[in-house]
């Protein structure tokens, strides 16, 4: 299963790719990573449909914000599930994510286990 | 007509009407009526011969004496003396030419002559004294005048001087109080100023406290989740070891050792962030010291960065940094400084995104990036400052005027109007400048100028 993460911070990949070493290890989960929504767009229409199946993006990024990004997403790809990953956990960005059709809204620091509970179901859902 | 009476009926005349100022009893006025009457009685039966002259002539005199004892014993007529004076040869002439034709009449054929003339000398004597009585009564008259006047004006004048005294006074104490009421507010607004500068520097730095936690939360949970992921990898390498896969293990150390340099750069990070907002924080203590521009620069730089995305979630803007490695040390008072460059970089971030948000307002469908450089380098006798931005730029009107203490074109409590003032008085008292270049709609280019020192020669330096 190939998961796309958006993050302008560039460490946030070196950190996913050790959480998540066994999983990648054994094949179960492909990881990619684009540091802007741009460069998301870009990754994704490189096949059509788009062989990532989830989505995890972080809301406050130079250029295009992640709910900007949310919208475009659910636009082009109404299939492709897309989750939150935002320091700020208020109301409003809350509200508007859901509304934009987002699937879940994680708080940083991140929380991996959730995380990890969240993509396993994934992972199961998707070999059923 | 007889002599003598009329010359009784003179004096008694003038005996009853007094000069100006003097007051005779209305009992004395109806005795000397009385008189006059009788002295006309006298004429008028003299005139027709009924009685003999000698009879006459002896009310004359008797009047005549009467008038003189007025004259001299009573203080009212006492101001009839020199009439009194002017008749008085005339009446003893008289007198004696009568006595001496009643008692020696052969005598009077004799000097009836030297009587004649006498009586002659008498008349000019009396007119003479009466001609100077009259002069002297006028010049008096005229210095009575002159006095009375002199004491009008001088009355009128002690009045004026007493009334102008009293508004003087009145003035007076307006003008001190208008003064206390004028320094009591003059010391009321310096306070006012204190205490808004005070409230400026504490608002830039509280704007910059509630993104500065919020941006340290970043690196320190990089710190967090990368230690925690070296936890699970060292487990991991445990196992590997004890399994004896080498090369395994070996992969797994060569992460641990990425996350450790990822904690520290993070760590750093959280810390450099710290500092500034302390540097910012603590009150200037004037002292001037080696400053590294470049370094105040880059921190101040991020600072503002940070500092403006945390408050404003939509905040965006792309920055960059040309520092000129060359760039020396010079003497300046680091907060200080920063505070300016923290000022200036924050109002060129402040207006690309103005300018952002308009352009999405209006859905211009520009791609506008906003975009903030600062870039240093030197003159031969400065360093220079540049705050680049393209942002809507500063309109010419308004040039002039965005020094001024207070003047701000932000929304009411956004800004206080004194960020480019105090910038300004910082670099002033640090012997440079600041310059504004600005083309509307496309940029703003701000440059500040800091004097290298007296023995610093950027030619010597290279």
């Amino acid at each position: 299963m190939k998961i796309l993460i958006v993050d302008d911070e560039k460490d946030v990949e070196m950190l996913f790719l050790q959480k998540f070493r066994k999983e990648i290890k054994s094949g179960e989960l492909e990881l990619v990573f684009a540091f802007s929504g741009h460069e998301a767009l870009d990754l994704l229409s490189q096949s059509d449909p788009p062989t990532v199946v989830y989505v995890f993006s972080d809301i406050n990024m130079p250029g295009m914000t992640g709910l900007e990004l949310l919208k475009k997403l659910k636009d082009k790809y109404p299939k492709l599930t897309v989750s939150m990953i935002s320091a700020y956990g208020d109301e409003e960005n809350y509200k508007k994510a859901m509304a934009s059709g987002a699937k879940e809204f994680f708080t940083k620091p991140i929380d991996f286990s959730t995380l990890k509970k969240e993509i396993s179901e994934l992972l199961t859902n998707n070999s059923k | 007509m007889k002599l003598e009476i009329i010359i009784a009926f003179v004096l008694i005349y003038y005996l009853r009407k007094p000069p100006q100022g003097i007051e005779i009893s209305i009992r004395k006025k109806k005795i000397l009526n009385m008189a006059l009457v009788f002295l006309i009685v006298a004429i008028i039966v003299g005139e027709f011969n009924l009685i003999n002259d000698v009879y006459i002539k002896a009310i004359g005199f008797f009047m005549i004496g009467y008038s003189v004892y007025l004259v001299l014993y009573l203080p009212e007529f006492h101001h009839r003396r020199n009439l009194a004076y002017a008749l008085s040869p005339l009446v003893i002439i008289s007198l004696s030419e009568d006595i001496i034709a009643y008692a020696r009449p052969d005598l009077m054929e004799k000097y009836e002559g030297y009587f004649d003339t006498a009586a002659f000398f008498a008349i000019i004597w009396a007119f003479a004294m009466w001609y100077i009585s009259k002069k002297q009564k006028k010049s008096l008259e005229i210095e009575r005048k002159k006095a009375q006047e002199k004491e009008k004006e001088h009355q009128i004048t002690q009045r004026l001087k007493a009334e102008l005294e009293v508004r003087v006074k009145e003035r007076t104490s307006e003008l001190t109080q208008q003064k206390e009421a004028l320094e009591k507010t003059l010391r009321e607004l310096k306070a006012a100023q204190t205490q808004l500068i005070h409230a400026e520097k504490m608002a830039s730095l509280g704007e910059l406290t509630a993104g500065i936690a919020h941006e340290i939360q970043n690196p320190l949970n990089f710190v967090n989740n990368f230690s925690e992921v070296t936890n699970e990898l060292m487990v991991e390498m445990k196992e590997e070891l004890e399994k004896g896969n080498i090369t395994e293990a070996m992969s797994l150390i060569t992460d641990i050792e990425q996350n450790m340099k990822k904690i520290n750069e993070h760590g750093k990070r959280a810390g450099s962030i710290v500092r500034g907002m302390l540097l910012h924080s603590r009150s200037s203590s004037g002292k001037m010291e080696r400053v590294n521009v470049n370094n105040l620069a880059d921190e101040y730089l991020r600072l503002s960065y940070h500092g403006l995305r945390a408050k404003d979630r939509t905040f965006n803007a792309k920055f960059k940094m040309d520092l000129d490695p060359d760039l020396p040390e010079i003497m300046a008072i680091p907060q200080d400084i920063g505070r300016v460059l923290l000022n200036l970089i924050s109002n060129a971030f402040y207006a690309v995104n103005e300018k952002a948000s308009l352009i999405k307002a209006a859905d211009f469908g520009e791609n506008y990036i906003p975009y903030v450089e600062v870039k240093t380098g030197l003159t031969d006798s400065h360093i220079k400052v540049l705050i680049i931005d393209n942002g809507p730029g500063i309109p010419e009107a308004i040039k002039e005027k965005i020094f001024q203490p207070f003047f701000t074109t932000k929304p009411t409590g956004e800004g206080t109007g004194l960020g480019l003032s105090l910038s300004y008085d910082i670099l002033k008292a640090h012997g440079g400048e600041i310059q504004i270049n600005s083309i509307e709609n496309k940029g703003t280019t701000i440059s500040v100028l800091l004097p290298l020192g007296k023995n610093q020669d950027s030619k010597a330096l290279k």
